[in-house]
């Protein structure tokens, strides 16, 4: 399939280098030519610099024969509004958003979005943490 | 009436010392330090500290009970996000959003957030009012209604020149409600003639401007 992944920071270009890895068609959208450089040289996808909110950067990317597209910009309100773009302007049947807050990834994921909330599962992780070292100290 | 007002700026502060002279109870919301110990100063109690598009500023903020929200921060996204929560959230009805850039105008309308309102629209609306043009003039468009008000000038190419309103071969969904005659407007009927140089009022829906021109010789402006 044909993936589009917007924001090109730590996630976004891991995930770029993940999906070419199991063989998909890639291109990412950044902000700034910074992004392109955590790609690495051998990157094989393509890749478009400017504001993702912008119609004309979005159909250079190719998002109107996108499959997949994912929002991981550093913006909660950026991803948002553009996953809702992807979804309700271009009819796209995959779009994974991500969601800093846990409040507005239950909102918007009650709407149909499919957020990803990396605090939310940092709450679940620590949590989970705690509990294992409680259980082992009531053992001790 | 209760306004909650998103974004202290000069828009959102002015709208607030309008509203609070007019005797309404407003309740501004500023994300910025700097910015809302200076407005804390003038506004006191109704002014609140937090980011707007955080569900749970808005639900301290008394949204529930709002008659209207106004998202009016500098940034369009979260006026996006205010708005949608303000809506599905706390079933505000009442919603109006600022748009800064208006190439995310698009995006408003996608997601029917509406009315809007952008000051380099409205100047450009202004402007385009102010010069002279053959062309059709949108002065109002009700995009939720699906109709506008446009404007017109019959000039003396113009099929319509000389010719009786009720002659007039106008889309079916386009009404004249006004033509202005040396500097006077009245409200015309069938019999009324169109001369040249009068400047007609039509209401219209969206879609129709292309049919409207031809029919009175007027041109269609690029947004």
């Amino acid at each position: 399939m044909f993936v589009l992944i917007v924001g090109c920071g730590r996630v976004g270009s891991a995930l770029a280098r993940e999906m070419v890895n199991d063989g998909h068609d890639v291109s990412i959208i950044d902000q700034s030519p910074e992004g392109f450089a955590r790609l690495g040289e051998e990157f094989p996808g393509t890749f478009t610099e400017g504001p993702a909110l912008e119609l004309t950067v979005l159909k250079a990317a190719g998002i109107e024969r996108a499959d997949a597209f994912v929002a991981a910009t550093d913006g909660d309100n950026t991803n948002l509004v553009i996953s809702q773009v992807a979804r309700e302007r271009f009819n796209i049947p995959c779009v994974v958003v991500r969601v800093l807050d846990p409040y507005r990834a239950k909102f918007y994921g009650e709407r149909g979005l499919t957020t990803v909330c990396p605090t939310q599962i940092a709450i679940e992780q620590m949590s989970d943490a705690l509990r294992a070292c409680g259980a082992a100290l009531q053992e001790a | 009436m209760y306004v909650v007002i998103a974004g202290g700026g000069k828009v959102g502060a002015n709208l607030a010392r309008a509203l609070i002279r007019q005797q309404h109870e407003v309740t501004l919301i500023e994300v910025r330090n700097l910015r809302y110990a200076l407005l804390e100063i003038e506004f006191e109690h109704q002014v609140m500290h937090g980011d707007a598009t955080e569900i749970w500023v808005l639900e301290n903020a008394g949204m529930a009970r709002a008659d209207w929200c106004i998202a009016v921060t500098g940034d369009d996204e979260d006026n996006i996000v205010i708005s949608q929560v303000a809506r599905e959230k706390f079933g505000i009805e009442r919603i109006v959003a600022r748009v800064n850039d208006p190439r995310n105008q698009p995006h408003f309308d996608l997601l029917e957030i509406a009315p809007t309102v952008s000051s380099t629209t409205a100047i450009l609306r202004l402007i385009e009012h102010e010069v002279p043009q053959h062309g059709l003039i949108r002065l109002l468009s009700l995009q939720r209604e699906n109709i506008e008000i446009v404007e017109a000038e019959i000039d003396e190419d113009s099929p319509a020149a000389g010719k009786l309103i009720g002659e007039l071969d106008l889309p079916r969904s386009s009404l004249i409600i006004s033509v202005l005659r040396d500097r006077v407007a009245s409200v015309p009927r069938g019999s009324t003639r169109l001369e040249v140089g009068d400047e007609v009022l039509v209401i219209t829906e969206v879609g129709q401007e292309a049919e409207l021109a031809r029919a009175l010789g007027a041109s269609v402006q690029e947004e």
